[in-house]
């Protein structure tokens, strides 16, 4: 049969590329385009060439944002992933109270981001809080505006209290697809409640895990809201994680060209860090399957 | 060594899975569930095992009351029809981790490991995962970590349900070898009725939650007890018409008769159940002996080397086995005999009252 050539196909997929190039591609290339440019104003660029990144890379300011940034995700990841299973294993595995329990831990996913901000904005203020009045009240010293540490503390928590529940539900889904007869052979092999969880809950989680420390690394990696809502990055520079950084020297300063060339940087990081993350855990599964 | 059950039965959620059941194991001996789907072989098995308590009757071991052991504190083992290892160890640790929880000496494991592995043919496969071998080979691994135990009750639900053909015929003819080298009660549960004999030993039918009929295998095929355990213990299911007995001749619906032999002539008149199995339905051949039916071909099947008839006859549904690969028509109408010799019969109430080869034994059961 001989080929049929149908150029018309390129009509069906003329749309997508119409909206990728509008959604993705040329706003990309605008941020490329301006790194490497300089601007004065009234629409006047100069090519700078690498000046911006050079710049940058030798800047403290990216260093300790980056710094900050890192150590934020770690901890949240090591606060979210544990209590994520804690709580997934002792939610109840079936009944209404199991679907009760499966709509409260979705109601924080459900609440905007810049709400969650403001709810522990007020909620911590040593003046009016509740939270915050009741610490003052005992004695503790608490004001995330002037201390950094309760600044952190406080990030933190709203962090865990936010996405926690993803994690949670994640890890049920993974716990409620394993077989019952693995819990039973488990029973009939003496099995404790640790090793049920070490040789079986775990290793037949550990799919659903992976997406959900990915998905919690990106989402903590780009933290902007809830420090920008509670005290815009402060005190001081405590909470300036990469994106309240970036914004502030994009819009506060309007340095385009190197917030460009951060933005760009910002970018590469996060794809790199996944990518390593992703690779990591692919070759782990490998090694082992092999072993 | 011996299992009994008293009296036992379960019911969850309102309905009855096992009714009241009393059944005896005993030490090395076969034993198979046989039953279709959701005829509470997997129910019987878990209380067997005390996965789940009965409601009511005991559970004895060795003339010992078990009810109320845990599953953790009994002597016993399970395969279940899915193939389940320990996802992350190897093939080695799994066979293992049973004598490791029973705080074996590492010697002592080792052995163990090698010679169950060695019986289950997995030696070259010993330092890989689950995940990396084939389903045959991850159900023999479940199975090593069975026996590996030492166990006195190794139940096996369905183990091969979810094998392929092959797999399924080269691990079947294999359990009567491990059942041998165990020593332990062996308890099979399996829908199909030529695993049951191909197993041997004892057969236990299972229909809607109650044992039918518990005795030796071709014992169990030969006398049925009633209709149920002889639908069940035939594959394709028996087939049935219903007959009017009258002095030694017996009426068939389609007016042939036969003529029954002494002993069969002295049972009561009036109606009898007439069932036969697949396999004696036959292409008449005017043979004068044999019963002979006109019947309505609705499907054929074919296997390779024989062909499956379903027809109707009359107000009745048959299946036939017919040798050899058959071209009939659809719809056509066959004619098919009978033997009279072949003829099992129930009385009204569905009890066996006479088989092909002999009478029923007279038991109080």
């Amino acid at each position: 049969m001989e080929k049929t050539v149908n150029q018309r196909a390129w009509l069906l997929v003329l749309p997508v590329l119409v909206l990728v190039a509008f959604s993705s591609i040329i706003p990309m290339m605008t941020v490329v385009n301006y790194s490497f440019q300089d601007s004065f104003g009234e629409n006047i660029f100069f090519w700078v060439g690498l000046e911006w990144y050079q710049e940058l890379l030798r800047s403290e300011r990216l260093w300790d944002a980056l710094g900050r940034q890192l150590l934020f995700s770690f901890i949240i990841l090591m606060i979210e992933i544990p209590l994520g299973i804690l709580v997934a294993l002792s939610m109840p595995k079936k009944g209404i109270s199991a679907s009760i329990c499966l709509v409260l831990m979705s109601l924080p996913l459900l609440i905007p981001y810049n709400v969650v901000g403001t709810i522990w904005q007020v909620f911590g203020r040593a003046d009016i809080g509740l939270l915050g009045r009741t610490l003052s009240d005992l004695g503790i010293s608490y004001n995330y505006s002037q201390n950094a540490f309760d600044a952190w503390v406080t990030v933190i928590i709203m962090d865990v209290w936010h996405w926690t529940s993803l994690v949670a539900l994640l890890a049920y889904a993974g716990l409620r697809s394993i077989p019952k007869p693995y819990y039973q052979a488990a029973m009939i092999d003496q099995a404790s409640r640790w090793n049920v969880f070490r040789y079986i809950e775990l290793p037949k989680m550990r799919g659903v895990l992976m997406i959900a420390i990915l998905l919690r690394f990106m989402d903590s990696f780009m933290i902007y809201t809830e420090p920008f809502v509670l005290t815009g990055g402060g005190p001081g520079n405590a909470t300036t994680f990469l994106s309240i950084d970036l914004v502030k020297m994009a819009l506060g300063q309007f340095d385009l060209g190197p917030a460009a060339a951060f933005s760009l940087m910002y970018f590469l990081v996060i794809l790199l860090i996944s990518y390593v993350f992703y690779t990591v855990m692919i070759t782990i599964d490998k090694d082992e399957a092999k072993q | 060594m011996s299992l009994r059950l008293h009296g036992i039965s379960k019911i969850s959620n309102g309905e009855t899975h096992i009714y009241a059941t009393d059944l005896e194991l005993q030490k090395g001996t076969m034993n198979v569930l046989l039953g279709p789907t959701s005829s509470g072989k997997t129910s019987l098995m878990r209380l067997m095992a005390g996965l789940d308590r009965p409601d009511t009757g005991k559970v004895f071991w060795d003339n010992v009351d078990v009810t109320k052991k845990r599953v953790q504190d009994r002597d016993i083992s399970m395969v279940y029809q899915q193939f389940v290892n320990y996802p992350s160890m190897t093939v080695y640790d799994n066979i293992a981790s049973p004598l490791k929880l029973q705080k074996k000496s590492a010697a002592e494991i080792d052995a163990k490991v090698q010679e169950m592995a060695e019986l289950l043919k997995l030696t070259s496969i010993l330092d890989r995962k689950p995940n990396e071998i084939s389903g045959g080979q991850q159900q023999r691994c479940a199975m090593a970590r069975a026996l590996a135990k030492d166990v006195g009750l190794v139940l096996m639900d369905e183990p091969l349900a979810n094998l392929d053909y092959k797999l399924r015929e080269e691990l079947r003819l294999e359990i009567p070898r491990l059942f041998d080298a165990s020593g332990s009660i062996f308890v099979y549960a399996t829908t199909e009725p030529e695993e049951a004999l191909l197993l041997g030993g004892n057969t236990a039918t299972l229909w809607n939650g109650r044992v039918t009929q518990y005795g030796k295998a071709m014992d169990v095929y030969r006398n049925p007890v009633d209709e149920t355990t002889a639908r069940v213990y035939s594959d394709p299911p028996m087939n049935f018409v219903s007959v009017q007995k009258d002095g030694a001749v017996v009426h068939f619906p389609n007016g042939q008769t036969t003529i029954l032999n002494d002993d069969l002539a002295r049972l009561p008149n009036g109606e009898y159940r007439a069932g036969f199995r697949a396999h004696h339905l036959e292409m008449s051949d005017g043979q004068s002996d044999a019963v002979e039916f006109a019947a309505k071909l609705i499907v054929t099947e074919l296997t390779g080397s024989d062909t499956y008839i379903h027809v109707n006859a009359r107000d009745e549904r048959w299946i036939g086995l017919i040798p050899g690969l058959q071209t009939f028509e659809v719809g056509q109408v066959l004619k098919i005999s009978l033997d009279p010799k072949n003829i099992f019969f129930f009385d009204k109430d569905k009890k066996l009252v006479a088989s092909p080869n002999h009478e029923p034994e007279k038991s109080g059961a």
